[in-house]
């Protein structure tokens, strides 16, 4: 992978004159390869990675396996895009093995992602079954632990 | 009651530490950001740290084969064999030590008599000298210089030799400059060891971190050089695992069975949990060391470029993870410079002259820490550096 997305994907907000220092650049190269990224889709968006457990909302978090029939022509593809649509979903992917979408929501309540499911995803003409399962606690959430810093104290002068 | 006339005089000539006092300053103040460290700013990858983990939860809390476990050494005998292309035998070549430290220890000890002289290139790792001492032998630097890019040349080392010289040390990539050696260097060198009868202690804990795309070249891989090299390794730097505490050395099993007869009695063995965790690293973790490998090399790539933007020449190191800067435009020592910086900045480097003579005029600043630390620190030492800045403490008395 181009090192300027590793660097990005470390820390979006670093500023293009530190990334073109890391990866011996001018700021301008850096600059242009960033908007081939975003104007390409590579760089599909920039966010923060939050810890939803420390805000003490009620979200619940669910993940929801689909199993769907594929069309003839489309394979899968058209019913995935029209279920990756709706709002509460935040993740959508086909994938290998017992079950064909892995869908991963986001609604405000059990109660909310019950009626999604009950009136949305279930509905959707092609969707053969649905199994939900409901987060409990985040571990570790984009590659970031959240359970416990590794705070190691080091001596400040080594040989 | 005098206790000082109770030490061992080769104990005695060995002045104290250069960098204690300075280490004992840095120890006393808050909020320092330090580039004096020498050792990996990573925890040790989690798959290794599990795999000391479950060492323990298997009972294995004895002690090992003097030599090390045979299922590490095999590994070591891999790991060299893939790298640089010579095979050393698991059973008798190879010995597993409590750091390259150790075994730095061990080779001096278990090979020179008083006297025997080992010829070394500064400025180099505080360690060697002092242990060249303490193993009764006569160290003896070859200096090599900024202007050269501190290039140690087999000419140099040539002058240095005596009837009295027995081992010549390397150490590539280098602590502190980040020095790698050329082709043509190290086989001009390989003749003068076999022309002038020179053993070979070839410290390489570095090896592991080579930049720009270059691969690691060991002296023990030319023709007629294993039989009289001592190649010295470890899990500390490549791995992140400095607390662990495991090196290695790679001879012929008759210079083995020599340092064997030091260790057995020594230290009898490395800690056997750190022992497995090695195996682990060493079988299973090219991924996890090419990730901080790329990162150093990215942080190497961007305190290099500040360094040379305010005005403090630095070379590209190849390899290990310091620069070393010349500081001597601003007109302070290599001392004067990391006590002013520390005290006024609170910024710590080493001074150069920790690792010798030629040191003066550069300070010694790990980049193996986190970019935002690293970023703070180089816009500390730009403030320290550039005059009438609010930071800047280089002109004052």
């Amino acid at each position: 992978m181009d090192p300027i997305l590793q660097l990005l994907q470390q820390d979006a907000r670093m500023s293009r004159k530190d990334i073109a220092n890391a990866v011996n650049l001018s700021v301008e190269e850096v600059e242009q390869r960033i908007k081939e990224y975003e104007r390409s889709g590579v760089i599909l968006a920039y966010q923060a990675v939050i810890d939803t457990e420390k805000l003490s909302s009620d979200d619940v978090i669910a993940f929801i396996e689909v199993r769907i029939t594929p069309e003839r022509g489309g394979g899968f593809d058209r019913l995935a895009e029209r279920i990756a649509k709706f709002d509460e979903v935040k993740s959508c992917w086909l994938i290998s093995g017992g079950y064909d979408l892995a869908v991963m929501v986001e609604c405000k309540s059990l109660r909310a992602v019950a009626r999604f499911v009950a009136e949305k995803l279930s509905t959707v003409e092609g969707v053969l079954s649905t199994a939900t399962r409901f987060r409990l606690k985040n571990y570790k959430q984009d590659g970031v632990l959240l359970t416990q810093r590794e705070q190691v104290e080091r001596l400040p002068v080594t040989p | 009651m005098d206790l000082s006339r109770y030490l061992a005089n080769h104990v005695r000539s060995i002045p104290r530490s250069g960098i204690r006092d300075f280490f004992e300053v840095v120890q006393s103040m808050s909020g320092v950001i330090s580039l004096g460290i020498g050792e990996p700013d990573y925890v040790t990858p989690w798959r290794i740290r599990e795999a000391a983990i479950f060492a323990l939860e298997k009972g294995k809390t004895g002690y090992t084969s003097n030599l090390g476990l045979i299922h590490l050494r095999q590994a070591i005998a891999r790991y060299i064999e893939q790298r640089q292309e010579v095979s050393y035998d698991p059973k008798t070549e190879i010995l597993v030590s409590v750091g390259v430290s150790e075994a730095l220890d061990l080779t001096l000890r278990a090979l020179l008599n008083p006297g025997d002289e080992v010829i070394f290139h500064e400025p180099s790792y505080v360690s060697y000298s002092p242990s060249i001492a303490l193993a009764h032998g006569k160290g003896v630097p070859v200096q090599t210089r900024a202007a050269t890019d501190f290039r140690l040349e087999a000419i140099d080392i040539e002058r240095a030799i005596t009837p009295r010289s027995k081992i010549l040390l390397l150490n590539f990539p280098t602590n502190p400059t980040g020095g790698v050696i050329g082709k043509e260097d190290i086989e001009a060198i390989a003749d003068v060891c076999i022309r002038h009868d020179l053993l070979v202690l070839s410290d390489e804990i570095y090896s592991g971190l080579v930049y720009d795309g270059g691969k690691h070249a060991s002296i023990t891989a030319l023709p007629g050089m294993k039989e009289r090299t001592v190649l010295l390794n470890g899990c500390s730097k490549s791995f992140a695992m400095t607390g662990f505490r495991v090196g290695y050395a790679c001879a012929p099993a008759p210079l083995i069975e020599a340092l064997m007869k030091v260790h057995q009695y020594a230290i009898m063995c490395a800690p056997i949990m750190s022992q497995e965790a090695a195996i682990e690293a060493l079988e299973n973790c090219d991924r996890e060391v090419e990730a901080m490998r790329r990162d150093y090399e990215q942080r190497r790539n961007f305190i290099v470029r500040r360094l040379n933007e305010m005005g403090l020449p630095c070379h590209s190191p190849k390899g290990a993870f310091y620069a070393f800067p010349d500081i001597s435009r601003t007109g302070l020592s290599s001392a004067e410079f990391s006590m002013r910086l520390l005290k006024s900045q609170k910024v710590a480097v080493v001074p150069g002259t920790a690792f010798g003579a030629p040191g003066e005029g550069f300070v010694r600043c790990c980049f193996a820490t986190g970019f935002d630390k690293l970023k703070e620190a180089m816009d500390r030492m730009e403030a320290f550096v550039t005059p009438r800045s609010p930071g800047s403490d280089v002109g004052k008395p």
